[in-house]
């Protein structure tokens, strides 16, 4: 007999205790009011029941005794399905025909359930050290799958798939805003960052100015930030109409990408520079030696060997953007923050859920590329 | 024919090589030795001018290095250094190629060279031209790091603690391939180390420096018999002197007309080797045998002792 998986066990305490205790279906009667939980087995016809229980039940078994990383990865991404596809059908059968007030969103307990079994298969994933391809590939499947599985309409009575609906138009502009501000920003940030992390390692004195600077700048709050930015913009749009005609105000896209630059530097700095100072220092010392000009010496050896440790900071920033579009809704920036802050303004937890979820998986997705591409490039193993 | 005129680097107040010259004959190894900060390497780094001197000039045939751009004058004259700086992102023929492509041969002409130079220093072009340099054992990337110097046919080749980071026996083999190599393409070498064994054994001249100055630049037996400066015997050492001094003669080179009753030395072996041949027989000499075997006449224990007598 194999030794009981700690990770199991305390997966199958967070979901079993959910399942307990917390409601998986909650009823609104419409998007404002506070819901009531409805129990599994009063609304589904008793088979659905009994394989969303039985496969749950299989896939702690498996999380509880099985080593085997492949064989806990499938019961992991079963387990999610089942979940889901119930919880989907539990929305089917409350929604009354044509009634479009009624809300029926999934509860607490689905959250903990799915997060554990997503642990199970992150951490099946993580054993199996899947090579980057792979990992990219399995990204844009799972990705796909969701899509093809929301075009069928078999989630459309889910309460966030209705939020969706009424959104659906105003999605796509929010979620292209999304990527142009955090991808906008991003690049901007690099082509200033990548000449200055060279500048700061050919020049020390100058480094511990520059990442010090950088530095204090990381440290605003980012709601601050955006609020600094708001007066002197303001005033600039006034005195200039010219810059006024591009766009640039007080409120918007115009501080929003400024702050997002500012706070995109010191990482791609920083890494820049560590990554430079980490090159081979003969390998620097033998390329001029051997006749490489400085500029040929830089991008034929020493930027490729740093390429990695740039790349790394080139993620976190990818990351650290996405993430903090959202607040950039609050000065009018755009992007999912707008569902965000829109719902907490009308309690509607499920315009929240909107903005949030998309925003999860859109870094997500990011960091996977981007560690796949990090992955791809080292062909020095450290 | 390289000749450094009254070459002196001062960083500030700090004076770190002091009014050197020196002639290199082509197609010689000459060796620069000295302790750690006596200003060596700083001498070989202002010949390809990574280091510019704050005074004197080097002539390489005549013409002063300075009066071209310093890339330029770098990719004419090979570099081989202590670990090597093989580019780990490149495979071995890439890190091979790295100066002709700056030279802007074509590249049939960059791939000939390349698998030659795997042949030469007995690397396998099909196993290792593909290879990234952390796949190879040390004694392979150090060959690769003087193939890499060779490879745009330089006459002049600079190497600074090339076999530095080698174990003992992996070293004693790289030594030998560097005297196969030079002897092949004639290349003139300058070779730093700090080890004064490896400096007698390449360098058919010997430079000894300390504190940035040239004490004596000199063959290697003048050196031992001659020493201009207390501290050059000092390196050398005074107790084992006449042995170093034995080592450089060959068998061959002392070869005395007759036969004898003791063991068969090949001619190739140093007098210290006939030595100690003659002292674990407990004969008073030996013969002497030609490449192929014959024996070529023989050596006596007295006249192998009156040679290392120069010494004192």
């Amino acid at each position: 007999m194999q030794r009981i998986d700690r990770l199991g066990v305390l997966l199958n305490l967070a979901g079993g205790l959910a399942l307990a205790f917390l409601p998986l279906v909650v009823f609104k009667a419409n998007r404002i009011v506070p819901g009531e939980p409805r129990a599994l087995l009063d609304v589904l016809p008793s088979w659905m029941a009994i394989v969303f229980y039985g496969v749950l039940a299989a896939a702690a078994v498996v999380a509880l005794r099985v080593a085997n990383p492949r064989t806990r990865l499938i019961a992991a991404l079963i387990g999610m399905v089942v979940v889901v596809v119930c919880v989907a059908a539990a929305a089917s059968v409350l929604t009354p025909e044509d009634n479009r007030v009624v809300r029926v969103a999934p509860g607490a307990a689905f959250w903990v359930v799915m997060i554990a079994l997503g642990l199970l298969a992150t951490d099946a994933l993580t054993r199996l050290r899947p090579g980057p391809l792979l990992r990219v590939l399995a990204l844009v499947a799972f990705l796909a799958t969701v899509l093809a599985a929301l075009g069928t309409g078999f989630f459309d009575d889910l309460s966030i798939m209705r939020e969706y609906a009424v959104n659906a138009t105003r999605f796509a502009r929010e979620a292209r805003q999304h990527l142009a501000l955090a991808l906008g920003s991003l690049a901007a940030a690099a082509i200033v960052a990548l000449p200055l992390g060279v500048i700061c390692h050919r020049a020390p004195r100058l480094q511990a100015a520059v990442l010090g600077t950088l530095n204090v700048v990381q440290t605003i709050p980012s709601i601050a930030l955006f609020g600094i930015l708001m007066a002197p913009l303001a005033a600039l749009a006034a005195a200039l109409p010219a810059l006024a005609a591009l766009g640039v105000s007080g409120i918007g896209t115009a501080p929003a990408v400024i702050a997002l630059f500012l706070y995109s530097l010191l990482p791609i700095v920083a890494n820049t520079v560590v990554g430079l100072a980490r090159v081979d220092a003969a390998a620097v010392d033998a390329a001029h030696g051997m006749g490489l000009t400085d500029w040929q010496t830089l991008r034929q050896v020493e930027l490729p060997l740093a390429l990695p440790t740039i790349l790394t900071g080139i993620r976190i920033v990818l990351v650290q953007n996405i993430g903090l579009v959202t607040i950039a809704a609050l000065i009018g920036g755009g992007g999912f923050g707008a569902f965000v802050f829109q719902g907490i303004g009308q309690t509607a937890i499920d315009l929240v859920l909107l903005g949030a979820i998309p925003t999860v998986v859109l870094a997500f997705s990011a960091a996977v590329v981007l560690d796949a591409l990090t992955d791809q490039i080292r062909r020095v193993p450290q | 024919m390289i000749t450094l005129e009254r070459l002196g680097k001062r960083y500030g107040d700090a004076t770190v090589v002091d009014d050197v010259s020196m002639v290199v004959e082509p197609r010689t190894i000459t060796t620069i030795v000295g302790t750690s900060g006596s200003g060596k390497s700083t001498v070989l780094r202002m010949i390809n001018r990574l280091v510019e001197p704050t005074s004197g000039r080097v002539l390489i045939d005549g013409h002063d290095t300075a009066a071209e751009p310093a890339h330029l004058l770098r990719r004419r004259i090979g570099y081989a250094i202590q670990g090597l700086g093989l580019f780990p992102h490149r495979t071995v023929a890439e890190n091979i190629a790295t100066v002709p492509r700056l030279l802007g041969w074509d590249e049939r002409q960059v791939r000939m060279r390349v698998d030659e130079l795997l042949a030469v220093f007995q690397l396998d072009p099909g196993e290792y031209a593909a290879k990234l340099p952390h796949e190879l054992s040390g004694g392979q990337q150090q060959r690769v790091g003087v193939a890499r110097a060779l490879a745009a046919r330089p006459n002049l080749l600079l190497m600074d603690e090339p076999f530095g980071a080698l174990d003992p026996i992996i070293r004693s083999k790289a030594q030998d391939d560097l005297l196969d190599v030079q002897r092949r393409f004639g290349t003139t070498i300058i070779l730093v180390t700090h080890d004064m064994d490896e400096a007698f054994r390449l360098g058919d001249r010997v430079a000894v420096m300390s504190q940035g100055r040239l004490l004596q630049h000199d063959c290697p037996e003048a050196l031992i018999t001659r020493p201009a400066d207390p501290f050059v015997s000092q390196l050398i050492g005074s107790a084992d002197k006449s042995l170093r001094l034995l080592s450089l003669t060959t068998a061959g080179e002392a070869v005395e007309p007759g036969s004898a009753e003791g063991p068969t030395v090949p001619a190739a072996a140093s007098l210290r080797d006939v030595l100690a041949e003659l002292v674990w027989n407990g004969a008073s000499s030996a013969n002497v045998a030609g490449p192929d075997g014959t024996v070529i006449g023989h050596l006596r224990l007295a006249s192998i002792l009156a040679r290392g007598r120069q010494a004192s």
